[in-house]
């Protein structure tokens, strides 16, 4: 028995030492909301893009589920590995606060991008595109294609969102203009951001409101979700569907006229983005405050600006149409 | 002239016994989780720097005590050879009605006790349910009470969250007694209690009594419903002091936190070698257990190892234990059969 022991100890020791330890180099790391999310992925990997340009090692981490609780855990490993810097996409606007706190005073810079925290906890955050533009311009796509008056529902991400929460608001803020008189948001519902949960709230939606006319899902889960079931459904003309998508999952939705047109911005850039800001903030070029260059690499230099919430941001650019003429450009690309 | 015979209930001291114990198992299974996180990262044990690193590995314990509190009751449950998976659920209902009573002007203090108090009214309406009506399962009654609870949560808030408590709130969570992190120093003074009580007084007897034949004890006078319904109560209220420091941990609120925390509390009393068919464990292993899956999953995260394989990591390792009984009566009797055969 003993023997058996010590014969596997020395087993295990043997498979320890041949995981090689770190190196030298500095080392960042980028949390996303959570695993299996195609957005996350491509932001992730132009955020690996922009760490490796500036010769540096990047840790991509996303928890299990979309909580708080998970990402408090990953970036409490991350500081123990005295990581240079962490990027994230948050769960929460303030339940990530105590913790990032402690990262802040062992001198390891945040940033945030795609879903911030609040001001306090971060140094800058990297804005896809203006919210009151994103919010915005999803209503009035749905206008023109309802003709004008319907029902409206939001198919979101989580309730705790940031970024959703603040594109519904700017939504809900255009749908008060006068020209929206006949058009009536029936409800937001909440996926999640799970493929599942999403799809069911679709068919609820559907049930609840036979008469709904569009869904705009602000995600990119979400959208994927509610076109497969307004597919599945056979309900095209008869219930739209736009919001943001990704351009190769929502290629199929887009030519057979499920959803007329979407938006997104590049996440690939997105993260190339935060990679650049979260060194420039290793190095100390870059402190978040408003009026500040930062080199961005491939992307021309950006200006830090005041954000909406009372902190600093940077933004990455306007959003982008996508319609059945220029989908098949980019359904390869991201 | 018959020689006289004496029975007796003790059985002779023996090493080999004593060393085959399933807390020793943990406790070689802990160390061989220290060595390979130590092996498998140098952020996890920098030997240059011992004592800072020491102390890291101490913080770390933060990551993982707040769902430890539940399983020193619930090791109880198991005891009996019941089960309550409703306490996620009792967690999440404290910590919003917690939330919402602060938002709404109850003083920080008075909000916390409120927290407790929900946890503990929770787990009593458990064991009154449970005892009331006898033919109910524990499981079902429990699943049935986890719906409830978090249903009622949901209502209660929907989709929002509530937070901006207080900064001495972060204390719980967050501060050090002396080297200890206070979550660490509470963890282990509850566990102390637990263990006197189970393993030195009447109570913790006949939870075992309870556990190995209810029937039984209840005509031996054991006082089954009442402590039924006590021990239920008991998780009520850990699962409360769970809702205090997780939601200190994290500065706000919502209906869905503590999703799963059942099947990890679970998961680590079983570990602990506590039999899920009642009647047998032990509150050092259960101790020993937290931290092993506590370290494990650290050391793992400090490896960047992804989340799927970290949970098929816990639940091999939940596995291999559940197994290591089995396999080792399977063994004994293979050994006997071959004895008998020559």
């Amino acid at each position: 028995m003993v023997k058996r022991m010590t014969a596997l100890a020395a087993v295990l020791l043997v498979c320890c030492l041949m995981v090689a330890t770190a190196g030298e180099k500095k080392r960042y790391a980028f949390i996303f909301k959570s695993t299996g999310n195609p957005f996350g992925e491509k932001l992730m990997e132009g955020f690996k893009t922009a760490i490796e340009e500036s010769g540096a090692e990047a840790i991509l981490r996303a928890p299990d589920l979309p909580t708080a609780e998970a990402q408090i855990m990953i970036i409490e490993e991350l500081i123990a590995q005295n990581v240079d810097g962490i990027g994230l996409a948050a769960n929460d606007p303030d339940a990530l606060q105590p913790v990032l706190r402690k990262a802040m005073r062992q001198e390891i810079p945040i940033v945030t991008a795609d879903s911030a925290t609040n001001p306090e906890s971060r140094l800058v955050h990297i804005n896809q595109a203006d919210p009151e533009l994103i919010g915005r311009v999803q209503i009035q796509a749905a206008y023109d294609m309802a003709g004008g008056k319907g029902d409206i529902a939001i198919l979101s991400a989580t309730s705790q969102a940031t970024n959703q929460n603040t594109w519904i608001e700017w939504m809900k803020k255009e749908l008060e203009l006068p020209k929206y008189k006949d058009m009536k948001l029936v409800k937001v519902a909440y996926g999640d951001d799970l493929r599942d949960k999403s799809t069911s709230e679709t068919e609820a939606l559907l049930k609840t409101f036979p008469d709904l006319k569009v869904i705009i899902a602000p995600t990119t889960v979400g959208i994927a979700a509610a076109g497969k079931v307004l597919t599945d459904k056979n309900l095209k003309g008869k219930v739209f569907l736009t919001g943001l998508g990704l351009p190769s999952e929502m290629a199929d939705y887009i030519k057979n006229g499920v959803c007329p047109w979407m938006y997104l911005w590049n996440p690939i850039d997105l993260g190339y983005l935060a990679g650049y800001a979260l060194v420039g903030a290793s190095d100390g070029i870059m402190t978040g405050t408003i009026g500040e260059y930062i080199n961005a690499g491939k992307l021309s230099a950006k200006t830090v600006v005041s954000a909406g919430d009372g902190g600093t941001e940077i933004m990455l650019g306007a959003p982008f149409k996508f319609d059945p003429e220029n989908i098949d450009q980019w359904k390869d690309v991201y | 002239m018959p020689e006289a015979r004496t029975i007796s209930a003790d059985k002779p001291f023996s090493w080999k016994a004593f060393f085959l114990q399933w807390e020793w198992m943990l406790l070689v299974l802990f160390i061989l989780v220290q060595v390979a996180n130590s092996q498998l990262s140098s952020y996890y044990f920098n030997f240059d720097k011992p004592g800072d690193s020491a102390m890291k590995l101490i913080d770390a314990t933060m990551t993982f005590l707040d769902k430890a509190f539940i399983a020193l009751p619930m090791a109880f449950v198991i005891i009996m050879g019941e089960i309550d998976i409703s306490v996620g659920s009792t967690v999440a209902l404290s910590a919003v009605l917690m939330g919402v009573s602060n938002k709404a002007g109850l003083p920080m203090p008075a909000a916390m006790c409120l927290c407790l108090a929900v946890g503990t009214g929770c787990g009593l309406l458990n064991g009154v349910i449970l005892t009331r009506f006898k033919e109910l399962a524990p499981m079902i009654v429990t699943l049935s009470t986890m719906i409830i609870y978090r249903g009622i949560a949901l209502i209660i808030l929907e989709d929002q969250s509530v937070g901006k408590f207080p900064l001495w709130f972060e204390f719980l969570g967050w501060e050090y007694v002396g080297p200890s992190p206070f979550m660490l120093l509470a963890f282990l003074v509850c566990a102390l209690i637990y263990g006197v009580v189970l393993h030195k007084t009447t109570f913790g007897r006949q939870l075992y009594a309870i556990g190995s034949n209810r029937t039984a004890s209840y005509f031996s006078g054991v006082p089954v419903d009442r402590i039924r319904i006590a021990v239920y109560t008991l998780i009520g209220l850990m699962s409360g002091v769970t809702a205090l420091f997780l939601t200190s941990r994290m500065g706000s609120t919502r209906p869905n936190v503590a999703q799963g925390y059942e099947l990890d509390v679970i998961a680590m009393v079983v570990l602990g070698g506590v039999s899920t068919s009642g009647g047998k464990g032990r509150m050092i292993g259960v101790a020993i257990s937290v931290f092993t899956v506590g370290y494990l999953r650290y050391g793992l995260g400090l490896r960047n190892v992804s989340a799927q394989v970290l949970m098929i990591i816990v639940g091999l390792l939940l596995i291999f234990a559940v197994m290591v009984p089995n396999l080792r009566q399977m063994a004994a009797e293979w050994m006997a059969n071959r004895k008998r055969a020559v």
